[in-house]
């Protein structure tokens, strides 16, 4: 036995403990932030009324067991007559079920609103504090377990109130910028890889190119933003605003779901190509030998043989830039995503909103309750991105299965 | 020692399938191989033997033009099969490997299944006949048909290595090549792996002109008609030191470098 033997076990020992603790520290700081943002996404609320629905009680019938007739008239007396004339004009309150006209009456003069909101943590283990500080504050609510991440929430458009705010147009609006920007920066990506690898000589030229996408992969995002509104919102406005094929309403001036894609694929381009060479390099050349020595031609080879090699590579990479462009906000802040979108985006020519916008947008507003709505578009944008991997990843693998044929 | 072709006299150039002229090779400014001139005789088995780095793989290589797909490599001098210089301008590359096919040292089939590695080929080159008699015929013809016929589906890399040798050797023939080149065919394979594919050589030279680089000299001497001898000199660029029949050649060569080299004396 080796005199040293001991010591070399004892520093490959060291080593090892030092990436144990790194994966520690990693895994420590992702439950970290994971835990944050629950914290935020459910508690206690204080919910306070306009109105005391006993007190709207008539003749001893509480408000739950009136009929459609007496909730009209509840309904009449409380708001404005310009409001019930719209009421009206929209349907006539007599056709309406007693259900609609009860929701209206909640809604309208009861109307409940979140005064006040506290963490998970609080709300679990500090309920006694935070329920004495409800009583003190705000006298008359009542204090409700609430989830901030409800099937409304998803369901339903944004909102200037934060308990009826949803994420409904941001989702759509991500997945079709997510969707332009695949469809941009996939194939114009892997195109470029497989020119540079395999046909581009090897001079001055190429060596710029190559030098410059490495270099443009770390660029700032928000300069791919500049770029973006200098080249799509406003070079490019009647292409992307859809007016030169006759499409959209042309409110949007080319901030345009089309123009936030494309910036986003720019922004992932240099990455893509980058992974997409370094997947074809990793090709055994005693793949294209066999290839070109059964008479193959170049295109065969590539098309056959290259590609299907490395395919898996490059869906690895896109995966990856991909989610990165999903959670991008400096780019599409320059690029103009509406911050207040009610309406959902109809096509690659509408106004839009993403999720990390709606996310930045809430947790920059005054009202508090807004950051447990941002919160919870967190978890709604953590869980959109892990089932569009997950997704992507069983292709890929899918794919990889097929391509060995065992 | 070989008994196949007796002591024929090295062929001419009217009776060869292949012939080299004045070959030289450059990879950038080194020059790889100098003036090599021999011819190979048709449905004959020649082997290139010689110390490692002294060109073999590099003559073989240029006689299909795989070498200039290594993009310093610059080749010199003439090739002729059938009567074309397959380095003249108007001659397609691919058409040429397509007829001079090649077996490479390591074994490389396709991440593919059994079926599809020999099909292939066939596809890319336009076959339009049954592809089901193409793949049987191909692999009884490379001795794998018995082993492999029942798991067709199967991916080609699951098989041993002498297999998978042998499925890339039934690839190259079903491609329907006049000659094959072979660099180092059995080298990453064992004894007994070895000698199938050696008698599989025997066989396909009743209708293949076979052209072998091997560093195993028991090798070039029981499969072998004919033999050339490469060494390289002080430039490290090869040249063709002695070539004729594999008997002469390994009984009575003509040169005491050749000598010397097959007794194990060097290299």
């Amino acid at each position: 036995m080796s005199a040293n033997l001991p010591a070399r076990h004892r520093a490959g020992l060291l080593w090892r403990l030092v990436f144990h603790l790194a994966t520690a520290v990693a895994i420590v700081m992702l439950t970290a932030l994971l835990l944050t943002i629950v914290n935020r996404a459910f508690g206690l609320v204080a919910i306070e009324n306009a109105i005391d629905p006993a007190e709207l009680a008539r003749d001893g019938v509480p408000l739950e067991r009136m009929d459609g007739a007496a909730l009209t008239a509840v309904l009449a007396d409380h708001v404005s007559r310009g409001l019930l004339r719209r009421f009206e004009r929209d349907q006539p309150l007599a056709e309406r079920g007693r259900d609609e006209v009860y929701n209206l009456v909640v809604e309208r003069v009861v109307d409940p609103s979140v005064v006040q909101a506290w963490s998970l943590w609080d709300s679990l283990f500090r309920r006694r504090a935070v329920v004495a500080e409800a009583m003190s504050r705000h006298p008359g609510a009542r204090l409700v377990f609430r989830s901030w991440l409800t099937g409304s929430f998803i369901a339903d458009a944004q909102s200037s109130i934060p308990e009826d705010a949803g994420v409904r147009a941001a989702i759509k609006g991500s997945l079709g910028t997510i969707l332009i920007t695949i469809l941009f920066a996939f194939p114009v990506g892997v195109g470029a890889a497989i020119y540079l690898e395999e046909y581009a000589r090897d001079n001055r030229l190429n060596r710029i190119i190559q030098t410059n996408i490495n270099n443009l992969s770390g660029v700032p995002s928000i300069i791919y933003g500049m770029l973006g509104l200098t080249v799509f919102v406003r070079a490019m406005e009647p292409v992307t605003s859809g007016a030169l094929f006759g499409l959209g309403d042309g409110s949007a001036n080319g901030r345009t779901i089309l123009s936030a894609g494309l910036t986003l694929g720019l922004l992932i381009l240099p990455v893509i190509i980058i992974n997409a060479q370094e997947a074809i390099k990793a090709v055994p050349d005693s793949l294209r030998q066999s290839s070109y020595g059964l008479g193959a031609t170049k295109w065969q080879t590539i098309r056959h043989h290259v590609l299907p090699s490395s395919l898996d590579r490059i869906l690895t990479g896109t995966i990856l830039a991909t989610s990165r462009a999903i959670g991008e906000t400096a780019p599409m802040v320059v690029v103009g995503a509406s911050t207040l979108v009610t309406l959902d985006p109809t096509g690659p020519f509408s106004k839009f909103t993403t999720l990390p916008i709606q996310i930045y947008q809430w947790t920059a507003r005054p009202q508090a309750e807004f950051r447990n709505a941002a919160a919870a578009a967190i978890l709604v944008l953590l869980v959109l991105l892990l089932t569009l991997n997950a997704t992507a990843i069983l292709l890929r693998n899918y794919h990889a299965r097929k391509q060995v044929g065992a | 020692m070989n008994t196949h072709a007796a002591d024929l006299p090295v062929p001419g150039a009217e009776a060869s399938a292949l012939s080299l002229t004045g070959l030289n090779v450059y990879y950038g400014a080194f020059q790889a191989v100098r003036e090599i001139s021999m011819n190979f005789g048709t449905r004959r088995i020649t082997a290139l033997i010689g110390p490692s780095g002294c060109g073999k793989s590099t003559v073989l290589r240029s006689m299909n033009r795989m070498n200039e797909l290594v993009p310093t490599a610059r080749t010199e001098g003439v090739v002729t099969f059938q009567g074309r210089n397959i380095y003249d301008a108007d001659v397609d590359p691919v058409e040429v490997r397509r007829r001079i096919g090649m077996v490479f040292q390591k074994p490389n089939p396709f991440p593919k299944s059994i079926y599809d590695n020999i099909a292939w080929g066939a596809r890319i080159n336009g076959y339009t006949g049954s592809m089901d008699e193409l793949v049987e015929q191909s692999l009884r013809r490379a001795a794998l048909w018995d082993e492999v016929k029942d798991k067709l589906a199967d991916s080609g890399l699951g098989l041993s290595g002498g297999q998978q040798q042998r499925l890339c050797i039934a690839r190259a023939i079903a491609v329907h090549p006049e000659i094959i080149l072979m660099d180092e065919p059995c080298s990453a394979l064992d004894p007994i792996a070895t000698l199938r594919i050696e008698d599989l050589m025997r066989e396909l030279a009743a209708q293949y002109t076979i052209i072998i680089v091997t560093h195993n000299m028991q090798q070039a001497a029981r499969v072998s008609d004919y033999t050339a001898f490469f060494m390289m000199d002080e430039d490290r660029s090869g040249y063709l030191v002695e070539y004729g029949p594999t008997g002469r050649i390994f009984t009575n060569p003509d040169e005491k470098r050749t000598e010397d080299y097959i007794s194990g004396r060097f290299g």
